[in-house]
């Protein structure tokens, strides 16, 4: 393998560990002046070295590798105990990180790097290495230990093994099992309760596992607390904590010659792990306390590696971006493509009048080429857009804390999906009617903790924030498992603000009633909150939904819970849309929202309850008729046509069009201030001909279907 | 078809060997990237050849190596250890608890593609 075939997996990968190398080690030179280095710390250089060497020397990259090597060794010596962490040696270790970036960079752009350079670092490395080693005895002869064990322990784990015995701690046994699909969230809680109270030093799978679908792990913890202790901090009965017994004699021995062994300065109570407890707050606090140092090193090691005329540079860029920035550039796109449109239409016209020959082919070719062009200008816009919901749920469950606190609730924000991407727009527009959506949980959902106990529930609430992808949509949930809607309550107050006429109450099914929660003027409390600025209503939050063409949909179960679905497209920059003609009118319809088209008999057409629908393989979906709706009247209905089947959430219906004209993508314009509000009217857009047509908000068109469902009109009346 | 377990934790590494094993006539290559992603899939797919690293971060590939030796459903399926020279007691250590074969990166993808030809052979 040739350096000639230099992956870009292999730049990151390497980039990243340098990275990581470099936080390590800034993290290490703050702990090692504070007294100790952790284990952990000094094991993660290893891996990350070791990584480092191993793709290296695979990508072909010697003179990496070699270093690397070099590194290897010292960080080997240092988490076996054989060389001393100073800040000596540190710096050295900080000369190569340095000297990574510069061959890294090299590499990108071809060069091997020259290893000349790198050899006084390399010499220095050695001198390093071969720092004094510590006389070790041999502790695992004190301890009952299988040879089952021993062997299939690294000589790292095995290093460790030995550091606490010869601190005097005592070894246990973790034996448990799990399921198999979710082991590792097992091991993990278990790492947690061992946090402070021990080190783990292994984790071995058993090949005895009880039963098929789980799986048995004995861990090999150092503590210092006696195995019933253990037992009671890790507080779970399917554990089953064994000791590993010393054998007397020899202890005896141990313990006289155990204190020699330490560094003076150390208690024996300060054991390992514990320090590796404490050492996220420092890590927090170390690039900040050691900058001063760290640049030092970095000027140090710039005089040496600076011949070959190369920055210490990232390989792997990112830049931060004003949203507004990409809007700017994706309305440029909208502008651009009606320029390209523009430009066809001027290549068609010296088509047809000086014939297909010299500049009109040129501007023909061109315009093409401008076009396949344009297109990945606005993929590659698009692409920029899309960022994960997990910054934005992040944010949630600080909120919902804080309001779960206000309110007197103890609730519990549970995340999933949170790696879900959307358009960053919408993402930003999803911030408020979320935080609606988790207050309206957490207020009239979770209960008071007393009466949650009352209802046989743990007095802590469970708000979940979910997200899926669903092809060209995202599904963002939000649930609790709080009381729910009261159905008769909610019906009792629609009823009393005139939402619904007395007659029509009895009648209404379930899901209408949940329907009228959405209603403007159904909000029992009209105040401004911290966090939104606004009179808290669903009506609210279903309105700002909508502006990103998505829906609402709720479903709850008394004393149960209540479960919210938003179901959003994935952008809005620029969409794909199905051309349809009624009337001899044209139409654009977001596919975001079409599920299929089919062709209908008029005959086929069936009236129930006064409404026209068509059966769909099996099931009844409502029909609209463009015609009366926009009241295009003219030409009567055809015999033959088209029904374009939407969807949103769990509502359905077919518009009824003369014709499916095709399918293009569209960039929405606003109708202006004027239009802005006309109903079942999203925006228009230019289609390639320099016409513009209209673009229909199906999302507005179902809702409002829905509406007229579940009220029969009265709803019509309150708007 | 040979059904093949990639078990190493650095992406690049992963590729790499993937991309080799995938050349070799008659091998699908499933890549994982830690112990803990391998023990889970072992019952729900049968392997003709498994392919690990030693240092991981979850368990390592001795544990992983003394795990499917030790039961009866994957006694008999042919282990390759993949690691750098500088553990050279690991590499005794593989051997020792039953490993078919021990490759020392760097290798050329004509030794990966050698090695592996040579353990489906064990099998078939």
């Amino acid at each position: 393998m040739s350096p000639a075939n230099a992956s870009p997996e292999f730049l990151s990968e390497a980039q990243e560990i340098v990275d990581a190398l470099n936080r390590d080690l800034i993290a290490a030179e703050t702990e090692a002046r504070a007294g100790e280095v952790p284990p952990d710390r000094v094991n993660n250089l290893f891996r990350s070295a070791h990584s480092l060497k191993g793709i290296s020397s695979m990508f072909g990259y010697d003179t990496i590798s070699h270093l690397a090597h070099g590194l290897e060794s010292v960080l080997d010596g240092m988490r076996l105990g054989r060389v001393h962490v100073d800040p000596v040696s540190l710096d050295v270790l900080f000369g190569c990180v340095e000297r990574f970036s510069v061959l890294i960079a090299g590499a990108a752009e071809g060069a091997p790097g020259d290893e000349a350079l790198s050899a006084p670092l390399i010499a220095k490395l050695e001198q390093v290495a071969r720092g004094e080693s510590v006389a070790v005895s041999d502790p695992l002869q004190l301890v009952n230990i299988g040879e089952d064990v021993l062997s299939v322990l690294t000589e790292y784990e095995e290093h460790r093994l030995k550091e606490n015995i010869r601190r005097g701690r005592n070894l246990h046994i973790l034996r448990t099992s799990f399921d198999l699909s979710n082991f590792d969230l097992g091991l993990a809680e278990l790492d947690a309760a061992l946090k402070g109270v021990g080190e783990v030093i292994t984790k071995l799978p058993s090949a005895k596992a009880a039963q098929a679908g789980s799986i048995s792990f004995d861990i090999i913890v150092g503590a210092d607390c006696t195995s019933s202790e253990l037992a009671k901090t890790v507080g779970d009965d399917r554990v089953e904590v064994l000791s590993i017994q010393r054998r007397a004699m020899v202890a005896e021995q141990d313990k006289r010659t155990a204190p020699s062994s330490q560094a003076p300065s150390k208690s024996s109570a300060a054991a390992p792990s514990a320090e590796g407890a404490s050492s996220p707050g420092s890590d927090a606090a170390a690039p900040a306390a050691t900058e001063g140092s760290l640049a030092g090193a970095a000027g140090e090691v710039n005089g040496s590696a600076s011949d070959d005329g190369q920055t210490v540079k990232s390989v792997s860029q990112t830049v931060r971006v004003d949203i507004r920035r990409l809007d700017r550039l994706m309305n440029l796109v909208g502008e651009l493509s009606l320029t390209k449109t523009a430009f066809q239409h001027i290549s068609d016209v010296m088509k047809r009048e000086l014939g297909f020959t010299g500049l009109a082919v040129d501007l023909h070719k061109e315009s093409r080429n401008f076009e396949r062009r344009l297109a990945e200008l606005q993929a590659g816009i698009m692409e920029v857009r899309m960022v994960p919901l997990a910054n934005l749920f992040e944010r949630m469950v600080r909120v919902g804390r804080k309001i779960g606190r206000e309110l007197g609730r103890q609730v519990r924000i549970d995340v999933s999906g949170e790696n879900t991407e959307l358009d960053k727009l919408i993402v930003e527009d999803l911030a408020d009617p979320l935080m609606h959506l988790i207050r309206n949980a957490i207020d009239h959902g979770i209960e008071p903790p007393d009466e949650r106990v009352a209802h046989g529930k743990s007095s802590e609430g469970v708000v979940r924030l979910a997200a899926e992808a669903q092809g060209n949509h995202v599904v963002v949930e939000v649930s609790d498992d709080g009381r729910g809607v009261d159905v008769k309550k909610t019906l009792a107050l629609a009823v009393k603000k005139g939402l619904v006429s007395p007659e029509r109450a009895p009648e209404m099914t379930r899901r209408e009633i949940y329907g009228l929660l959405f209603l403007p003027g159904f909000s029992t409390r009209v105040e401004v909150s911290e966090y939104s600025g606004r009179g808290v209503g669903l009506d609210v939050v279903k309105t700002n939904i909508s502006k990103l063409s998505g829906i609402v949909d709720i479903t709850s179960a008394e004393g149960d819970g209540t479960h919210i679905a938003v179901t959003l497209p994935i952008t809005l920059a620029i969409i794909p849309a199905l051309v349809v003609s009624v009337a001899r009118n044209t139409y654009a319809i977001p596919l975001n929202n079409v599920m299929e088209t089919l062709a209908i008999d008029a005959g086929a057409v069936r009236t129930i309850e006064r409404r026209e629908v068509i059966s769909v393989r099996g099931g009844t979906v409502p029909l609209v008729d463009l015609r009366q709706i926009f009241r295009l009247g003219g030409e009567k209905r055809p015999a033959m046509l088209y029904g374009v089947v939407a969807g949103v959430g769990q509502s359905r219906m077919a518009l009824l069009v003369d014709e499916l004209v095709g399918q293009q993508d569209i960039v929405i314009k606003s109708l202006g201030r004027r239009l802005r509000r006309v109903p079942g009217i999203a925006g228009a857009t230019e289609l390639g001909n320099q016409q513009t047509i209209l673009v229909i908000d199906m999302v507005e068109l179902i809702n409002e279907m829905a509406d007229v469902t579940a009220a029969a009109g009265v709803i019509g009346a309150a708007r | 078809m040979y059904k093949i377990l990639v078990v190493e934790d650095s992406s690049a590494m992963r590729g790499l060997i993937g991309s080799i094993v995938d050349r070799v006539e008659d091998c699908e290559v499933t890549e994982v990237s830690s112990g803990f992603e391998a023990l889970r899939l072992l019952p729900r797919e049968s392997f003709a050849l498994i392919i690990t690293d030693i240092n991981m971060p979850d368990i390592n590939g001795l544990e992983l190596l003394s795990f499917v030796r030790k039961n009866p459903s994957y006694l008999t399926t042919p282990v390759l250890i993949v690691s750098t020279e500088s553990s050279e007691r690991d590499r005794a250590k593989g051997m020792a608890l039953g490993a078919n074969a021990y490759l020392t990166k760097p290798f050329t993808p004509e030794e990966l593609q050698a090695a592996v030809k040579k353990l489906l052979a064990i099998t078939a």
